[in-house]
């Protein structure tokens, strides 16, 4: 099926229609469920930060939908650094997010975030607690250590991969990640050449991004071409972004200001400076941060190639 | 003109002058990257399928096309005639052009033309058709071999499976859509 396909049928249609979703809706709950006692029996604090902010984080390819003056958060980010900031540190919410003009086989206009943080680690670390909690909730579920999805076998076994997006791009793109960047098809290729070799047959970490894709990233210490950022892809599908956080409060003021720049220069909304979590960040604990796709990470157990199978509603379906 | 978040299947847009129809189309956003749209299109004059990815902020002038009602007068030399019912004015279709639709077209047929930049390049035909059985084998009684139905040859040259009833110089309703007997004209 294709995103989107079901909507304007008749009031029976729809009634059968959800009524198909049971097992996967189920299997929702129940991942959402495991989720959440991975976390609490580790010890973290589940937090719920407002949808409604008056300043998201500049990004110049994430855009958020006005509500009245404000807007709705496209990820939960800069409340939870101002709560880690201020002496929480371990924390995690689920939660809506909303990201304007994303719909299709695998983006809904409004989605599900796993978000966590936990000072005093950096990517790498995070890389491990990734695996376990997901090799948790594949256990809890009854999956064991390997999940099949659209003919592919994913092997949850630890430990999995990870490939540098230089190597990747070495490996499976027509071009360098120097040429991409230059000539600004480095989301194209990995897009079209290189996402479509990730995760199988095991999830694979991609790490180390170029500096300028990692607006809240740190750089890495001995090459600051690169952020400590990473992506973990299952079966070709991106299901979560990590990074060691920014802590410095220059350089994360100027990163907004160019990302600001560059969306006024698109022609895009320019969204007012986050001061308060700037001010915040002066406090911030050396620490790692994800946001993981609580819809995709059901897609992949529930077998489901496209979004639309694992949510209730669709927006077309409202 | 068209931007591309207004891209799905089916939206007609034109590239280097001419007109292509979107038949597939993906949406898709690498991690924090910008949204990429990529579209198979075919040219709605040849028939070439092209794979082209856009992105956000990409514009396209929309297909400057037209459907007007127009009568089939005749063909010669692979050449289909029609007239405009309203300016009476004549144009025509090449065989490729037709298509499937040669089967089901009988003079004074009115049908849709699909005119690109005022160029005729495209034919619609009505849902149903009524066209005249002028072959058609006699039905043996108790013949189970061939099941329910039995070959028949229309007016237009077309051949179809009917219901064992149906004679030479019957009249009977096609649905043009699926090139299928639908019932027998009373």
């Amino acid at each position: 099926m294709s995103p989107g396909s079901n909507n304007g049928d008749s009031f029976n249609g729809q009634e059968q229609r959800l009524a198909a979703k049971k097992s996967y809706l189920w299997l929702r709950a129940r991942i959402i469920q495991a989720i959440r006692l991975f976390f609490i029996e580790k010890g973290y604090l589940e937090v719920e930060t407002p949808h409604l902010i008056p300043a998201p984080a500049p990004e110049l390819h994430i855009d958020a939908i006005s509500a009245s003056k404000a807007f709705l958060h496209t990820s939960p980010e800069l409340c939870m650094k101002r709560l880690l900031s201020a002496g929480y540190p371990k924390l995690f919410q689920i939660c809506r997010c909303f990201r304007q003009g994303e719909r299709g086989e695998n983006h809904l206009p409004e989605f599900t975030i796993l978000e966590w943080y936990r000072a005093g680690i950096d990517y790498r670390e995070l890389m491990d607690e990734v695996e376990e909690m997901i090799l948790f909730v594949s256990h809890r579920l009854g999956f064991g250590e390997s999940i099949d999805f659209q003919g592919h076998a994913v092997d949850l076994k630890s430990p999995w991969h990870s490939i540098s997006v230089r190597e990747a791009f070495q490996r499976y793109a027509s071009m360098s990640m120097e040429s991409s960047m230059e000539s600004g098809r480095f989301d194209e290729a990995m897009v079209q050449e290189i996402e479509p070799n990730l995760g199988v047959p095991k999830p694979t970490f991609l790490y180390d991004y170029p500096a300028s894709l990692a607006a809240l990233a740190r750089l890495k210490q001995d090459d600051p071409a690169y952020a400590e950022r990473f992506e973990l892809y299952m079966a070709g599908l991106e299901v979560a972004n990590a990074f060691t956080e920014l802590t410095d409060v220059r350089e994360q003021r100027e990163r907004f200001e160019s990302e600001r720049e560059r969306r006024r220069q698109q022609g895009k909304t320019v969204y007012p400076l986050p001061e308060k979590f700037l001010r915040s960040l002066h406090h911030m604990p050396q620490s790692a941060g994800i946001a993981l796709g609580v819809d995709r990470l059901v897609m992949l157990f529930a077998g489901q190639p496209c979004i639309d199978q694992v949510v209730s509603f669709t927006p077309e379906e409202l | 003109m068209y931007n591309s978040s207004d891209l799905k299947k089916g939206l007609k847009i034109q590239i280097d002058e001419e007109p292509y129809v979107v038949i597939d189309f993906q949406f898709s956003k690498p991690g924090k990257g910008q949204s990429l749209y990529r579209c198979k299109l075919r040219n709605m004059i040849t028939g070439v399928i092209i794979d082209r990815t856009y992105r956000s902020g990409d514009a396209f002038e929309p297909a400057n096309l037209e459907q007007r009602k127009m009568q089939y007068l005749y063909n010669q030399d692979r050449v289909f005639y029609f007239m405009d019912v309203e300016t009476y004015e004549q144009s025509s279709l090449n065989e490729d052009q037709v298509g499937e639709a040669k089967n089901f077209l009988i003079d004074n047929l009115q049908v849709e033309i699909l005119l690109f930049d005022n160029r005729p390049i495209g034919i619609t035909l009505p849902n149903f058709v009524d066209l005249t059985v002028t072959r058609a084998d006699p039905w043996v009684k108790g013949d189970s071999v061939s099941g329910n139905s039995k070959p028949v040859t229309l007016e237009t040259g077309y051949a179809l499976r009917v219901p064992p009833f149906i004679e030479e110089g019957t009249k009977i309703t096609i649905d043009t859509r699926t090139g299928e007997y639908v019932t027998r004209v009373k």
